[in-house]
């Protein structure tokens, strides 16, 4: 049992692992109920599961190529996966493909509220 | 190739088929746009994975560009939908 085969079969496990995330996101967003809750179980696998995609391809081909093309995909991919689940989130909730019934506390709330408004309509008609 | 690493490879590629098959599922039946879109990001996400699960198992490095320009260029097609989708769209 050589290093090379250690590294190769420790990078497989971590493979596996962000299979697994891609799996249970998948199961979240088919068994959740809303857009919101989907984009909770959606956004798991886009930044912890490529950053150990990206891990285990680093100790897999152990070169300095690798590296620098690896970092920038996990860079990017964290400052490009929160502004799309941003952008989604603001959209369905503007849309009312929320479920408002099961919120405990509606935090966007005011921000709907016209200024000088009677508070009697929650949300605007579109 | 050991029998553990076989046995990795092949839970690895049953992991993300189904995986796949899931999320397709759900690009399919929907019901809003927004589900949909959320849908095809994770099978982006996805393609993204399989491509760096590859690289392992093949040990190759050919797929590393396409790794980069889809995690810079991916993003779009969630922001676009969601910008543009119409205000009205009322699943339920």
């Amino acid at each position: 049992m050589t290093l090379e085969n250690v590294l190769d079969t420790l990078a497989l496990i971590l493979v596996l692992i962000g299979a697994l995330l891609c799996l249970t996101a998948t199961i979240g967003l088919l068994r959740w109920t809303d857009v919101p809750t989907r984009l909770h179980a959606a956004t798991k696998p886009q930044v912890l599961g490529v950053l150990l995609i990206v891990i285990a391809v680093e100790l897999a081909l152990r070169s300095w190529e690798a590296l620098a093309f690896g970092i920038p995909i996990v860079l990017i991919q964290f400052a490009t996966a929160p502004l799309a689940a941003h952008m989604v989130g603001r959209a369905a909730y503007r849309n009312r493909t929320t479920d408002e019934e099961n919120l405990y506390v509606d935090e966007l709330h005011h921000s709907t509220e016209q200024p000088g408004g009677t508070h009697t309509e929650s949300r605007p008609e579109s | 190739m050991t029998p553990v690493t076989t046995v990795l490879v092949v839970v690895i590629l049953l992991v993300f088929a189904v995986a796949a098959v899931l999320a397709l599922i759900r690009l399919v039946i929907g019901p809003s746009i927004l589900d949909r879109a959320v849908a095809a990001d994770v099978l982006l996400t996805e393609v993204v994975c399989i491509l760096g699960a590859d690289m392992v198992i093949n040990h190759h490095a050919r797929s590393l560009p396409a790794m980069l320009i889809i995690a810079a260029v991916g993003v779009f097609g969630s922001i676009a939908v969601a910008r543009f989708v119409a205000r009205k769209e009322n699943p339920r």
